[in-house]
């Protein structure tokens, strides 16, 4: 019987494989000790259970040197080091040479030493240490005993991933040549697991809760990304189904594939950006095969997530340069850092809030900590002479914030040219629009700024006081309601009206319900998921102007989300 | 015998990279080299040892090489220490 599983879609797709379970397996043992005599063979088996660990390990490192890159990577390098600690490897011989201890003993004893001495320091990022030892004594005991830790870097057949949750490590080793998809119990779109997905291109459900008590290793399993759906011993019809499914995706991404290099123009022959949004240096190749023109949005917070510490200046100058490197002149726009609220850093302290979107975050932490922010736009002005670098200040709801935020940018310019360093003379510095006061009064920001970019998910949530993590006030999360319309344009007018030019940089921007109205609103830049951009070019290669401006215009006159709905099929059929 | 101090002026002390980096800089050299802070003397060639000192900002520490390397060796950790921005 063939069971369906509802779950959060975290990535397009869809996937038939067998299961692979990412579960714990039993390291339990008996012999914990061995008898006089066996001191040297027992030497040897942990010996060589240590040199399997570091083949494993190096293979884990490179692996996710390519694939998340070597900011990532650095992590194994310190798991390296534990298997050729003297300290550690010099008690364990001890245990086993005088105390008759067997490897898989020695080993556990001595583990327990270090990760007592951690856990007990009063900080969090030791107790983090003790995790690391943990981690690498597994391993190291895993061989000990000749059993297997499920690596995903070992999978060298076709399987979808089954487990709880997916760790950074994990997704570190994922090849998506052979893992076709993954399922998790718990996580939602934005959990790690669930952007990394995207990134990787992996067809992905999380958050169905019980997966891992419901598949066995060997069931086989249909993950379909775009629906959220999960189907566990599917009959031989539902294949079929699936198969198809899977064909037809395939088949359109050949037939999208045709669009890489050509403009991005409607039948009228206007021509639009379409650009794609970023995270890390990592997400370029997504970039350049989906064919975007440009970077409408890199979301500098995961160069600080993840660690124990500020990046350097000479961290973010190198991860910035090689995005506007591989770019070649094509527009890159960096949002300064945006954290705070609920995106938390450990070693930044910053308190808890009652209410975290209303609350300390983005730009109003930064031009508190000027140190930080400082750090952050000299690398940027540092890394600029190497390509067409744009400057843009999230959560901006009144001018005076931009001012300070721009002055402080001008100081560090200023100060790095006396220095002698090279700044690009006309960067160009923007605004996220994401706040209603900061859209209402575009007009007046439009003389001040360069450009505007929309941040739909904030500004929804803001105009509609609907708190986007709350599931009970989720049905006001709309992005074709009118009043949300009537926004958009006033920010798209009053920068024509300045001559300067308005994006949108939030999921909306690469909606096919929504591409037809933001393209008659005037809409100048399109910054979406980089698997959205070829679909948003072929949607708009069928589209005239001049008709979705008179869509446009009917759209904001509308009276709630089904009449504009009811409108865009009128104009563009059913999408 | 050579040996040499140094003020910790990095904002996180020695952590994580820097840590790693420190280590694998050590264990290039035949000498024994010990790190010493707080009174307290590890094995500068054990990542879990020098994890351990949590080494903070502002701190003074020393190292000790003894060895037919052990000039090189101070000589490599001066330079990984001051490159990885953890001294001035």
């Amino acid at each position: 019987m063939s069971e369906i599983l509802k779950g959060i879609g975290a990535s397009d797709g869809v996937a038939i494989a067998p299961v692979y379970s990412l579960e714990e397996p039993d390291l339990s043992f008996d012999d914990k000790s061995i008898e006089v005599g066996q001191e040297d063979a027992e030497v040897e088996k942990f010996k060589a259970a240590f040199n399997q660990s570091k083949v494993e390990i190096t293979k884990i490192r490179n692996h996710a040197e390519q694939t998340v890159g070597p900011e990532h990577a650095a992590i194994f390098d310190a798991h390296l080091l534990v298997l050729d600690d003297p300290e550690f490897l010099g008690p364990i011989e001890s245990h086993i040479r005088n105390d008759q201890k067997s490897a898989p003993q020695a080993l556990l004893e001595t583990r327990d030493q270090f990760v007592a001495i951690f856990d007990s320091m009063d900080d969090e990022y030791m107790k983090e240490r003790a995790a690391d030892i943990k981690d690498v004594s597994k391993r190291a005991l895993a061989n000990m005993l000749g059993r297997e830790l499920p690596s995903p870097s070992k999978i060298d057949t076709p399987v979808v991933i089954v487990a709880e949750d997916l760790t950074p490590s994990d997704t570190a080793q994922l090849d998506k040549n052979f893992v076709k998809g993954f399922v998790t119990n718990v996580g939602g779109r934005t959990s790690h697991s669930a952007i990394m997905s995207r990134s990787l291109e992996i067809p992905a459900v999380v958050g169905t809760k019980n997966i891992t008590e419901l598949a066995q290793v060997g069931d086989d399993i249909i993950v379909d990304g775009s629906a959220g759906e999960v189907i566990l011993n599917p009959s031989e019809e539902e294949v079929l189904v699936y198969k198809d499914k899977e064909a037809r995706v395939a088949e359109e991404k050949v037939e999208l594939q045709k669009l890489v290099d050509e403009p991005s123009k409607t039948m009228d022959d206007v021509t639009v950006e379409l650009a794609a949004n970023i995270g890390t240096p990592d997400d370029l190749e997504g970039v350049k095969s989906n064919g975007a023109e440009a970077i409408g949005l890199y979301r500098t917070e995961f160069l600080y997530m993840g660690r124990n510490e500020l990046p350097t200046e000479e961290e973010q100058y190198e991860a910035y340069s090689q995005v506007l490197k591989e770019m070649d002149g094509k527009p890159v726009v960096v949002r300064t850092l945006d954290i705070g609220g609920d995106k938390e850093l450990p070693y930044l302290d910053l308190p808890n809030e009652m209410n975290p979107f209303l609350g300390f975050r983005a730009i109003r932490m930064t031009l508190d900590n000027q140190e930080l922010f400082r750090t952050q736009l000299r690398a940027l002005l540092r890394a600029s002479q190497h390509g067409d670098l744009k400057i843009m200040f999230p959560m901006i709801a009144t001018i005076d914030e931009f001012n300070r935020a721009k002055a402080l940018l001008i100081e560090e310019k200023d100060k790095l040219v006396e220095e002698g360093e090279k700044v690009k003379e006309d960067i160009e510095v923007g605004i996220m629009i994401e706040i209603p006061s900061a859209a209402i009064i575009a007009d007046q920001f439009a003389e001040v700024v360069d450009f505007f970019s929309i941040g739909t998910n904030d500004l929804i949530q803001y105009t509609m006081a609907a708190d986007r993590m709350n599931e009970s006030v989720s049905y006001l999360y709309q992005p074709y309601h009118p009043a949300l319309l009537r926004l958009i344009k006033m920010v798209i007018d009053a920068a024509h009206k300045e001559g300067k030019w308005a994006g949108m940089c939030g999921e909306m921007a690469g909606d096919a319900h929504a591409i037809p109205l933001l393209l008659g609103l005037g809409l100048d830049e399109f910054s979406m998921s980089a698997s959205s951009v070829l679909k948003a070019r072929k949607q708009i290669s069928g589209l005239k102007k001049t008709d979705m401006e008179r869509l446009a215009a009917r759209a904001v006159e509308c009276k709630d989300t089904d009449e504009v709905l009811a409108l865009v099929e009128e104009y563009v059929g059913r999408v | 015998m050579e040996q040499k101090s140094y003020l910790i002026t990095d904002e996180t002390g020695i952590h994580a990279r820097p840590a790693t980096i420190l280590v694998q800089t050590a264990s290039k050299y035949d000498s024994d080299i010990q790190l010493e802070y707080n009174s307290k003397k590890v094995n500068l060639k054990s990542i879990m040892g020098v994890m351990s000192l949590g080494v903070g900002k502002d701190s003074e520490v020393t190292v000790y090489a003894e060895g037919n390397d052990e000039t090189e060796a101070i000589e490599a950790i001066t330079e990984t220490l001051s490159k990885e921005g953890l001294t001035d």
